[in-house]
């Protein structure tokens, strides 16, 4: 890749990335979307989407990322697969390292998303890919048949339970809580399902040999300890902002996301944050669109202001 | 994109060919992640044109590969040069990663 100059460089390629791509790109600007792997981001993980508007149906995630992306083809974006390696958002241009050479743009979009939260236990490092996994429907199937511990009591949880109890011999909802936090759509059908949960628990270790083979519990209350043996244990318990790369550069949120108010602004001139990366209270694929959108007309505000 | 269809009874031809290295990887129709590395391996292999193979292969037909070689997640990649293989790489999380990976192997 060439060092180039952009007016907008777009960093992620999730839904509000390419949304911002879309319209920067309709509004006459030079757009590069930088993503490390494939378009979507967590979206593209995700079989079916029921919440998306106009699809009756629903829509497989991957399908609907390259439909993003195909769409901001059409008015001139362009895509590199690159990892960024390191940002200088403060000089002018604005200056990012990548895999792929240096980028150049006049405005920069941050849309890096979060990742799965780790138990941050023994074992789960050493484990990930052999019996530890963050995504019942990426690898659910691997368990067909098997005895498996979900650990986490949200959204994500009560729905990695519910589809593991279609493909697995027996499956465990390990709770530090006494009750689940998750929405009432997935409450009524848990009930039914053969799902064993244990609350005022948490996984504090990882039992192995080449592969997992049980879960460390601790009772929250009591401190008792117990072992309980499984095949697979699936981490359901929330993510975390993808924003180690910003350094001091962009102020954070005490959770680590990046503290941009509904124009998206961060601290930085020229500096946006849109989608999960960003401190909201509902994080999902359409809020992470609408960002996208107005991150466009403030960077073009900005942009015009040159 | 062309790629090689990795069978048990073909698998010992390609891998042991001598030469041009190919990269396997271990996938299945049902792997959401697996469709990720796609676009990747498809500019990868477009990039290095002629100086890679690709091959694939389907977890759910060829369960004795997948246990020959000790995969349990899908997807990864295992590089063969001259017959000898190196690391299996796990679910990559970018194409740098995989290039980094393939120097190495």
């Amino acid at each position: 890749m060439k060092q180039k100059e952009y007016d907008v460089v777009i960093v992620g390629g999730g839904p509000g990335g390419y949304t911002a791509a879309l319209y920067a790109a309709r509004s006459g600007f030079s757009v590069l979307v930088l993503e490390k792997l494939s378009p979507g981001g967590q979206m593209a993980t995700t079989g079916q989407i029921d919440n998306y508007p106009g699809f009756e149906e629903g829509v497989d995630g991957f399908e609907l990322a390259a439909k993003m992306k195909k769409g901001a083809d059409r008015f001139g974006v362009e895509t590199a697969f690159a990892q960024v390696e390191e940002m200088e958002l403060t000089s002018t241009p604005k200056k990012l390292a990548t895999s792929e050479g240096v980028v150049l743009g006049r405005t920069v979009i941050l849309a890096m998303g979060a990742s799965p939260r780790e138990l941050d236990v023994p074992g789960e490092r050493e484990m990930r890919g052999h019996g530890i996994a963050y995504c019942a429907a990426c690898d659910g199937m691997m368990y067909k048949n098997k005895t498996v511990v979900i650990a986490g009591g949200g959204n994500s949880a009560a729905a990695d339970a519910l589809l593991l109890s279609k493909i697995c011999k027996e499956v465990h909802l390990v709770h530090r809580r006494n009750e689940l936090r998750a929405s009432r759509i997935y409450m009524e059908p848990l009930k039914n399902s053969n799902v064993i949960f244990h609350w005022n628990t948490r996984v504090t270790g990882i039992l192995h040999e080449k592969r997992v083979i049980g879960a460390k519990l601790e009772d929250v209350a009591t401190k008792e300890i117990s072992y309980l043996p499984c095949d697979g244990i699936f981490v359901a318990i929330g993510r975390v902002p993808d924003t180690a790369i910003l350094k001091e550069q962009v102020t954070l949120d005490s959770h680590g996301y990046i503290q941009a108010d509904e124009t998206t602004r961060t601290n930085i001139p020229g500096v946006f944050a849109v989608g999960d990366i960003r401190s909201k209270p509902l994080r999902q694929i359409i809020t992470a669109a609408s960002d996208g959108a107005v991150a466009s007309k403030y960077a073009e505000e900005f942009l015009n202001g040159m | 994109m062309s790629y090689i269809t990795l069978t048990n009874n073909n698998f010992q031809e390609h891998a042991q060919q001598a030469g041009t290295p190919l990269i396997v990887e271990f996938w299945a129709p049902w792997c959401g992640y697996c469709r990720r590395l796609g676009p990747v391996i498809d500019q990868l292999e477009e990039e290095l044109q002629g100086t890679i193979k690709i091959g694939k292969i389907n977890l759910d037909d060829e369960p004795e590969l997948a246990e020959r070689f000790e995969v349990d997640t899908i997807p990864s990649l295992l590089m063969f040069k001259d017959g000898h293989h190196g690391e299996l790489l796990v679910n990559p999380g970018s194409k740098a990663e995989i290039q980094k990976w393939m120097q190495e192997v």
